[in-house]
């Protein structure tokens, strides 16, 4: 018997998912995705391939609309649901341009967004975390990320470094505990210590209470996090997929043998 | 379901009743003296009388009646049109004692101030509170510490008959009565306000505080208020004020003066949250001698229309001034609000900071005069606004007159006008905050430079206050 066909349905699936901007432009061109818990994936494609569009789209982008296929997040159509209802059930996209926030702390849009989820877990009822609790857990996971404290009382990404902000990024996701991260070129504008310290940051969440999407153009962030899948991502489709290997492969001969011939200028 | 606008804004002030007690039709018979509605000299020497007011205060109200009957209205600003003059109660007192403890006052203003919880605000850290309800403050206590340095605080009605010598003084020396329409007719009808003297070299190291609010249908506000920062001193005042809402229009018009002696420092906070029907029409002034410090923070919500550009003189040497303000601009509210710095002598520096916000049709605008007088050598200036118009059906104007007859100054001007972005929108709810929540909370963030500066407990309500407004503000 195949065995994809008796396996329980995964945590996060997509089935011929279908996305478009807002011009009508179709990125994405059909794509079959499962990732459950204890799991890493990675999404392996050269730049322009649509990676970023995928990652927005699963994350419930209001710019980007689903012309086509489904969004399952634990059996339920997300499909449709908003960006905030997808992260209080448990997804969690971590950016690959971090936006600023002045005027609002690190630590006050932490707790402010556990608080969120929280009260959506908690039938809309507030249930907030208890300040100490917040500030230990808070302290305990920059000191593991090495993330200066000092930024818990600076304003969200304003003026942050761009390590710093990808280093928030793992924080973030390391505080809302989700159930799959995507990372989106979690990676790109990282030294190599930061990228190991970023890269273990998710590693040690990988486990039986969380998944992980890594989205890279490059092999480099593997070596820290190795993949369990690799699909190789090309003009909007998964053009071949199999295991750490492919992305050794990837790294020697690049993607060119997917890539259709470059147009003739107009 | 999403609320409308509507719908939010009338439950803004619908809970008022059960949470404040305010609009208590019972309340008004209970009034000792009430005024017939309208205006005129009759109506002032009433006033004079049932107060025992000396001469020259009673002349000074008819004089300024005639001041304010003489200007036409203003036709610059907002749109003043709606004000019945004719159908204003200008006073209503409502006990004809000063209570002098909490126990004395009467029942049912006491029920009030109990569910505003002023009690224990003050045990927590309150130097002194004067509560005002209605026209006059009722409750008013000075913590020993206080008196003992010689601080006054008393409302100014009291600070007229015990300090008659400091309040002749300077009382509408900083604003004349005939400085503006609105002025006029507060120094006509004035009632209730603060007095406060602090002594040279005494700092007051815990705010003063006082509360304000309106709470009879028709019924005009006209609290004055005078401060007096002699050398070497310090003083925070700060006022707050919640109202009800009515079902025609009100009008608030304040007068504030503040004198800050050399090497003073004054800082008065302010936030109002008027109903959507008042008319908030305030003149405050300040003047700051050589190396004194006089600081405006200054936080408009609600009310209908208000007019309000806090003023600093700097009148000596070295002597700093500093403006923030924020305006919030719902549906059918229109913010003017802003800033005035003139710098008379050498040296002197200033910063303006105004944030405004207009969302759901509303319209906030800057309106900020800066003024050199020739001789100010050295002065240094900045002039920051920033606008955040959160909809296409809203409005920000930014209106920054500058005036400068010296040559060497140091002059700064930044203005900026945005929306939130759907990036960063996108960004929070992907965190699990919900489009209400991630709104209120990048209007939260704008504003933070100027909610920092206010004493906690008021900063929590700001912020409390701008999640109400965001909230049913999806879509």
């Amino acid at each position: 018997m195949d065995a994809a066909t008796i396996s329980p349905m995964a945590l996060l699936e997509l089935k011929d998912l279908r996305v478009a901007l807002e011009d009508g432009t179709e990125i994405v061109k059909g794509v079959d995705l499962r990732v459950d818990t204890n799991e890493v994936h990675a999404i392996m494609g050269p730049n322009g391939s649509g990676k970023s569009t995928l990652a927005y789209a699963i994350a419930g982008h209001p710019a980007y609309e689903i012309t086509g296929g489904r969004i399952l997040f634990d059996g339920e159509d997300v499909t449709e649901a908003g960006a905030d209802e997808r992260a209080q059930a448990g997804l969690f996209l971590a950016f690959q341009y971090p936006h600023a926030i002045p005027g609002v702390t690190v630590t006050n849009f932490l707790r402010t967004a556990i608080n969120s989820v929280r009260k959506a877990h908690n039938d809309g009822k507030d249930d907030p975390i208890p300040v100490k609790e917040f500030r230990t857990a808070l302290f305990a996971e920059m000191d593991r990320l090495k993330v200066s404290r000092e930024l818990a009382s600076r304003y969200l990404n304003d003026g942050f470094s761009g390590g710093e902000k990808k280093r928030v990024e793992i924080l973030q996701m390391a505080m809302l505990r989700p159930r799959i991260a995507v990372l989106d070129e979690t990676d790109s504008g990282l030294d190599i210590d930061a990228l190991k310290v970023v890269a273990g940051g998710v590693k040690e969440l990988v486990g039986p209470g969380m998944g992980a999407l890594v989205i890279t153009h490059y092999q480099r962030i593997l070596n820290y996090i190795e993949p369990d899948f690799v699909h190789v991502f090309v003009g909007g489709r998964i053009v071949e997929e199999g295991g750490p290997e492919l992305a050794l492969e990837l790294e020697r001969s690049g993607y060119s043998k997917w890539e259709p011939p470059a147009k003739e200028a107009a | 379901m999403a609320q409308t606008e509507t719908e939010i804004v009338q439950g803004i002030g619908a809970d008022y009743g059960t949470k404040y007690g305010f609009s208590n039709p019972d309340e008004a018979k209970d009034y000792f003296f009430k005024s017939g509605r309208g205006l005129s000299h009759e109506l002032v020497d009433a006033i004079s009388s049932h107060k025992d007011e000396p001469d020259w205060m009673r002349k000074f109200r008819h004089e300024s009646l005639d001041n304010f009957l003489r200007r036409p209205l203003p036709t610059w600003g907002g749109d003043l049109s709606g004000i019945d003059f004719d159908n204003i109660f200008y006073y209503i007192k409502p006990t004809e004692k000063q209570a002098e403890s909490w126990e004395d006052l009467p029942a049912d203003i006491k029920d009030t101030w109990d569910k505003l919880g002023i009690p224990e605000a003050e045990k927590k850290y309150l130097a002194g509170v004067g509560a005002q309800y209605e026209s006059e403050v009722v409750y008013h206590k000075l913590q020993a510490d206080l008196e003992s340095k010689g601080v006054v605080f008393l409302d100014m009605d009291s600070g007229l008959r015990e300090r008659e010598d400091l309040v002749k003084e300077y009382f509408g020396t900083i604003i004349p009565n005939n400085d503006n329409k609105f002025a006029a007719l507060n120094s006509a009808v004035w009632s209730g306000g603060s007095f406060i003297y602090v002594p040279p070299g005494v700092r007051v190291e815990l705010p003063l505080q006082a509360y304000f609010r309106i709470n009879a249908e028709n019924m005009g506000q006209f609290e004055r208020t005078l401060i007096i920062v002699d050398e070497d001193a310090y003083v925070h005042y700060v006022e707050g004020c919640t109202a009800p809402i009515y079902s025609s229009d009100s009008l608030h018009s304040a007068v504030v003066e503040i004198i800050v002696k050399p090497r003073g420092r004054c800082r008065y906070t302010t936030i109002q949250n008027w109903s959507n029907n008042v008319y908030n029409l305030v003149t405050k002034r300040a003047v700051a001698y050589e190396d004194a410090t006089m600081e405006w923070v200054d936080g408009n919500l609600g009310s209908k229309l208000t007019m309000k550009y806090p003023a600093i003189w700097l009148l000596g040497e070295r002597a700093h001034g500093e403006v923030l303000s924020i305006a919030f601009a719902g549906s059918g509210q229109h913010q003017d609000a802003g800033g005035k710095v003139v710098h008379v002598a050498p040296k002197t520096s200033s910063v303006i900071t105004s944030k405004s916000i207009s969302k759901n049709g509303g319209r906030a605008g800057y309106r900020g005069l800066l003024e050199v007088a020739k001789g100010a050598k050295n002065a240094k200036s900045k002039v920051v606004c920033d606008a955040l118009i959160l909809d296409e059906d809203s409005r920000s104007d930014t209106y920054p007159y500058i005036q400068i007859d010296e040559n060497e100054v140091d002059i700064g001007h930044e203005a900026t006008v945005s929306k939130i972005g759907e990036e960063q929108l996108f960004y929070l709810m992907s965190r699990g905050l919900s489009e209400a929540e991630a709104s209120a909370m990048v209007v939260s963030g704008f504003v933070e430079p100027i909610t920092k500066e206010l004493p906690l407990e008021y900063a929590v309500e700001m912020n409390r206050l701008i999640q109400l407004q965001m909230e049913g503000s999806v879509g």
